[in-house]
């Protein structure tokens, strides 16, 4: 199996994750789409760090890694608050501010 | 294998940042250690003593970067130049106002901010908090590490570096977003609109990142700007990848079409917030794309043009248009934003010498405008007025409706007069700073042969004009629909989209209607409140640096013109 095939599949995870964010409508599947494009970079990196054989790629996928777990910390904590004001994490019920 | 040999690293040249992620960390400590007392005064002695530590240790760097040219600290992963130094300047200097007007309390002690942010809006809790007048002192510290975000972002030399602080900076404004006193729907609302936007454009940015990396095999931007300019049979990786990266970098900018999230964040933000966001966010996201437009990608800009010149003029379209149509004060500032943000980007379209200090200066002015006009913003608030004997009740949130700002001129006339300088600038009004900034960036169009950019950017600041000058006829000509006497009914303003605004939608949706609320619709009178002065001071630094800079700005941008070029 050629490196080019992580390349799409990471592409593909990538398009599905960003296409969850796009179209879902639950707050926690929504982060759930944005933690799977960022696994996808993960993989893309890994991917042409063996295509180019240095540790670069592998030590961004690192940082990248730590900062999803932030990521997590702050955005689960903002959807909770929300949750627990409407008893709802639907991003269509949260429509106070428009013009 | 060789032993491990410690980098030499220069932690004189990277002071500013180190002086504030440090206090931010001992911030952090404070929280654990300090009673709950003399917490506040000790999170607010610190944090100004960080970020004017900053703008210290900025100055004293000056004479050595306008020298040598700048150095490159890390082996590489800070550049610390004259474009650096100007924008640290300005991002701690903002820093140090929004800090004065986040740290100020009304009479009765209130600041802007929830006193238990984690409580139910609502509850019994959040009661028995602000009963107790606690404070959510970890506003600082949050702030604290959103400003050494901000520090580390535009003087960034590798693509990781950039990523990390662009989360810094951006994670603790999530929160902050989030945290507002009064109208705490709407604030938690902005929070997550703001968070769930901003994960996918920074998801979109890595992925440009790691395609970028896939391409020239490094991370750092010397190596791609080399990379770029040798042809290779893989143009598309690299034209998708650095398209992401400078949407990921427009979003943070506010520019159309990564736009949407700024009129909500901006309202429901605590204005105090929204001004350090509207500031330094911008300077520091500009100041970024001005370094990878310039140093990494300038072997792109064939490919690149197209896209940048839609992106700015739809920005300044969409954002004056936008504007002309709201009715709240803080989305009329947001929009304003927008429209801004499209002015600057056509200084960084010119592509030349003169637009690197265009930007610079513009961003200092946009800077000292915004600051000062959320600042006031904070100060305008509604009040009830008992309905019995017509004296005035408790102060509520700001009368962020601009129908409550009729007639302000009379009741505040130095006040309004200070609203009409920021708006004036905003709108580029000669003998202000505004009008410096945007002859600078638009003459730098003009150079560099952009010339149909600046002519929609002129238009487009002249249909701008016309919203600013309706809210200072709005204040000074037009009579206050609550001033004295009985409401007259047509111009009583009710709350809309506050947080009595009925949730339809989830079974069980709980009521968060508040007495006060209710008592309130028809009987809501503005008042400038009264504070402990830090605000009124912040305020009137904004003010003088509007002047000043609108009136005498050659000193200033002989400065930044002196260090104005780029490492490689």
């Amino acid at each position: 199996m050629s490196l080019t095939h992580y390349l799409v599949l990471a592409a593909i995870l990538f398009s599905l994750g960003a296409t969850t964010v796009l179209l879902r409508r639950n707050a926690i599947i929504v982060f759930m789409g944005v933690e799977l494009m960022l696994n996808a970079t993960n993989l893309t990196l890994v991917t042409f760090s063996r295509i180019h054989g240095d540790l670069t790629g592998q030590v961004m996928a690192f940082f990248v890694m730590v900062v999803a777990a932030a990521e997590v910390v702050v955005g689960l904590s903002i959807i909770v608050a929300i949750f627990r004001t409407r008893r709802s994490a639907s991003v269509d019920d949260v429509n106070l501010l428009k013009n | 294998m060789s032993g491990f040999t410690a980098p030499t690293i220069d932690w004189g040249a990277l002071s500013p940042v180190v002086i504030v992620l440090g206090a931010a960390i001992i911030g952090v400590l404070v929280e654990a250690f300090v009673p709950a007392r003399a917490r506040r005064n000790a999170q607010l002695a610190l944090s100004l003593l960080a970020t004017i530590g900053a703008l210290v240790a900025v100055v004293l760097l000056w004479p050595g970067v306008e020298e040598s040219g700048g150095t490159t600290v890390l082996g590489g992963s800070v550049l610390v130049d004259g474009p650096t130094l100007v924008l640290w300047g300005s991002i701690a200097l903002f820093a140090v106002i929004s800090l004065l007007i986040i740290a100020d309390r009304t009479e009765t002690g209130e600041d802007a901010f929830a006193p238990n942010a984690a409580a139910v809006p609502g509850s019994d809790y959040e009661d028995v908090a602000r009963r107790k007048g606690i404070h959510q002192t970890e506003i600082y510290p949050l702030v604290l590490f959103a400003t050494g975000g901000m520090l580390v972002f535009p003087a960034a030399g590798d693509l990781l570096t950039l990523f990390v602080a662009l989360e810094v900076l951006s994670l603790p404004l999530y929160l902050l977003a989030g945290m507002a006193r009064r109208r705490r729907l709407l604030s938690q609302e902005a929070s997550m609109k703001y968070f769930l936007l901003g994960a996918f454009a920074s998801a979109l940015f890595l992925f440009g990142i790691a395609l970028i990396y896939g391409y020239s095999g490094s991370l750092r931007y010397a190596d791609i700007a080399t990379a770029t300019g040798t042809p290779s049979g893989m143009e598309s990786v690299l034209l998708v990848g650095s398209v992401l990266i400078l949407a990921g970098l427009l979003f943070k900018v506010g520019a159309v079409p990564f736009h949407t999230w700024t009129p909500d964040v901006y309202q429901g933000a605590p204005t105090p917030i929204t001004g350090f966001m509207g500031a330094c966010t911008k300077i520091a996201a500009f100041g970024a794309l001005l370094r990878i437009v310039y140093t990494v990608f300038p072997d792109l800009q064939w490919d690149l043009a197209a896209i940048l010149w839609t992106v700015a003029i739809l920005t300044m379209v969409v954002g004056t248009v936008g504007a002309l149509v709201q009715s709240d004060m803080k989305r009329v500032l947001g929009y304003s934003s927008i429209a801004h943000s499209g002015f600057i980007l056509t200084g960084i379209i010119a592509l030349n010498q003169a637009g690197i200090t265009a930007v610079l200066f513009y961003l200092l002015v946009y800077g000292a405008a915004t600051v000062g006009a959320f600042g006031i913003v904070w100060l305008v608030r509604e009040r009830t007025r008992q309905s019995a004997d017509g004296s005035p009740g408790p102060i509520l949130g700001e009368a962020t409706h601009l129908s409550q700002w009729a007639g302000l001129g009379r009741t505040n006339p130095l006040l309004a007069l200070t609203f009409a300088l920021f708006l004036l600038s905003f709108a580029g009004i000669p003998l202000t700073a505004g009008f410096i900034g945007k002859f600078g960036v638009f003459s730098a169009a003009v150079d560099g042969g952009a010339w149909p950019l600046a002519l929609i950017g002129v238009l487009a600041s002249s249909a701008a004009a016309f919203f600013y000058v309706r809210i200072i006829v709005l204040m000074f000509f037009t009579g206050s629909a609550s001033a004295d006497g009985e409401p007259t009914g047509t111009d009583v303003y009710v709350p809309a989209g506050d947080v009595s605004a009925p949730i339809s939608a989830g079974d069980g949706a709980v009521a968060v209607e508040t007495v006060v609320e209710t008592e309130a619709r028809s009987t809501i009178t503005t008042t400038v409140v009264k504070t402990e002065g830090l605000a009124v001071a912040a305020i009137a630094i904004c003010a003088l640096l509007t002047i000043v800079m609108g009136i005498a700005p050659s000193p200033v941008i002989e400065a930044i013109q002196g260090v104005a070029s780029f490492l490689p």
